[in-house]
């Protein structure tokens, strides 16, 4: 996967975790948190889904590189290059 | 006969909120009732395929936001919504509701079979991978979590409870809140029970092997207490949940009451895991008398707690027959008939929709009493037709689950 289709991956899962939310406007480079009622928990389901969709292990202590969307992708980009996307 | 308690201890029921599979509110459940409407419905399980059971279609979005949902549980949806309506239902001034003054108490079968099947299922799509069970399982499958989803949905900071009292739950739900009331540990309860029980196939699978588990090609002709051609329980989920107050508060506050709990009790059987026992059911029925200080004659209608199964509804008829004898009063109904077996939500529900009798003087009926089976012989039972009672005055609820657990709740109109 390319990094816009990972981003479109983590919309995705952002959505399935916020269904209330509006994410039309989300900002790439703010805090997933300034912009969405997520909790530590709502958190917890981006780790397990990416876990769940294509077995990608992440270590607790590199939980922060999920803040942004723009830290998401960057982080993501070398563990999913080798995965095919599903969209 | 005791004296009547001072009104500080008498306890009204001045809200009502439920869903039944037959109905999302008092008036609609009540209506389906009088008019011999079912909520049975082929239902597919997980593993077992297509059975019957008691579906509920309220709109879960009314009170929570789609997150609430996803992140809770089932029965607590059905807790959410009914609290709700109960709330709204009483006309209390919610805002300026002393929240810590209410307490929430919820009877439950049982809770969190749902969730652990689910997760087992997932991590089996996973060859059976554990670290990707849910960090949502404990929260979801805590004991509390229904009155734990009540609280945390309308900022209750009383205290709250489930209690676990299998089928019995429903009326042990409300016996707590009457006790707290009187102790003055709250002064609003949200009280009665809930059941999410369909979604877990175990129970269909554990009523199934134990050959109880009701089957008919008519789904609404399924669930037939008293009748010869019974053939088990169907299961149902719903909830119903009322607000009740201290006398002198609802008179305070000029609020609808729709009754007083009189009298109740609880006992045990202790004889045996699945097998009732009419001997300390009917003392039961004597002791909830016995506490309202009424004669079996002033009750006008027992809600009966029959499952329509072989052994039960024996043993339960038997019970009648010792605490009320054999007479034209008083008449005998049975809920389960119309929309299966609500479990935890039982008790609650069977007494609600009687409730209503106090105002227009009817009794709904047992509906699927074809032949009756002359094993539970009830010479007072209302087959399939609404009975038109004139007047109602006493309400008297029995609800019994298994280990044994027996709970009765009397319920007298207000005037």
């Amino acid at each position: 996967m390319n990094p816009d289709e990972i981003r479109l991956v983590i919309l995705d899962i952002l959505a399935s975790i916020a269904p209330d939310e509006d994410l039309s406007n989300l900002d790439d480079d703010v805090a997933f948190r300034e912009q969405m009622e997520l909790d530590s928990m709502d958190f917890l389901d981006i780790v397990m889904e990416l876990r769940k969709r294509y077995r990608v292990q992440i270590p607790e202590d590199e939980y922060i590189q999920l803040g942004t969307m723009s830290s998401t992708v960057e982080y993501l980009v070398p563990m999913l290059r080798d995965v095919q996307s599903l969209a | 006969m005791p004296d009547r308690p001072p009104d500080r201890e008498r306890i009204v029921i001045t809200g009502i909120g439920l869903t039944s599979p037959n109905g999302n509110c008092l008036q609609d459940f009540r209506a389906s009732l009088l008019a011999g409407q079912s909520g049975v419905v082929p239902f597919n399980t997980r593993y077992m395929g297509e059975v019957l059971a008691g579906v509920c279609n309220f709109d879960e979005l009314k009170y929570q936001k789609r997150k609430e949902v996803r992140r809770g549980t089932r029965a607590g949806s059905i807790s959410v919504y009914c609290a709700n309506e109960a709330v709204a239902d009483s006309g209390i001034d919610w805002e300026q509701t002393d929240r810590s003054r209410v307490g929430v108490y919820i009877g439950t079968t049982e809770h969190g079979n749902v969730e652990t099947e689910n997760e087992i299922y997932e991590i089996s799509q996973f060859d059976y991978d554990t670290s990707v069970w849910s960090h949502h399982h404990n929260p979801r499958t805590v004991a509390n979590n229904p009155p734990g989803e009540v609280t945390l949905n309308m900022g209750i900071t009383g205290p709250h409870l489930a209690l676990g009292a299998a089928c019995a739950a429903g009326n042990a739900g409300l016996i707590q809140a009457v006790q707290m009331l009187r102790l003055n540990e709250v002064d609003l309860a949200i009280a009665g029970g809930v059941s999410e029980s369909i979604h877990t196939f175990g129970i269909f699978a554990s009523f199934q092997s134990q050959g109880a588990l009701a089957r008919h090609e008519d789904p609404t002709k399924a669930c037939r207490p008293f009748d010869l051609d019974r053939s088990g329980i169907v299961v149902a989920e719903g909830g119903g949940l009322c607000t009740l107050e201290r006398l002198p508060d609802a008179i305070a506050r000029n609020a609808t009451i729709y009754g007083e709990i009189v009298g109740y009790a609880m006992n045990s059987d202790a004889s045996d895991f699945v097998l009732p026992n009419s001997n300390r059911q009917a003392e039961c029925v004597g002791l909830a008398l016995k506490r309202a200080g009424l004669a079996p004659s002033d009750i006008d209608i027992v809600s009966s707690h029959a499952t329509a199964t072989g052994q039960g509804d024996i043993e339960e008829a038997a019970a009648l027959r010792k605490a009320f004898g054999d007479e034209s009063r008083p008449v005998i109904n049975n809920t389960k008939s119309f929309i299966g077996h609500a479990m935890g939500a039982a008790g609650a529900l069977e007494l609600l929709g009687n409730l209503p009798a106090f105002d227009d003087g009817i009794a709904h009926a047992t509906i699927n009493l074809d032949r009756p089976d002359p094993e539970c012989a009830l010479s007072q039972v209302v087959a399939n037709e609404p009975r038109d009672l004139g007047n109602v005055n006493c309400i008297l609820n029995n609800s019994f689950g298994m280990l044994g657990i027996n709970s009765v709740v009397i319920v007298k109109k207000y005037v």
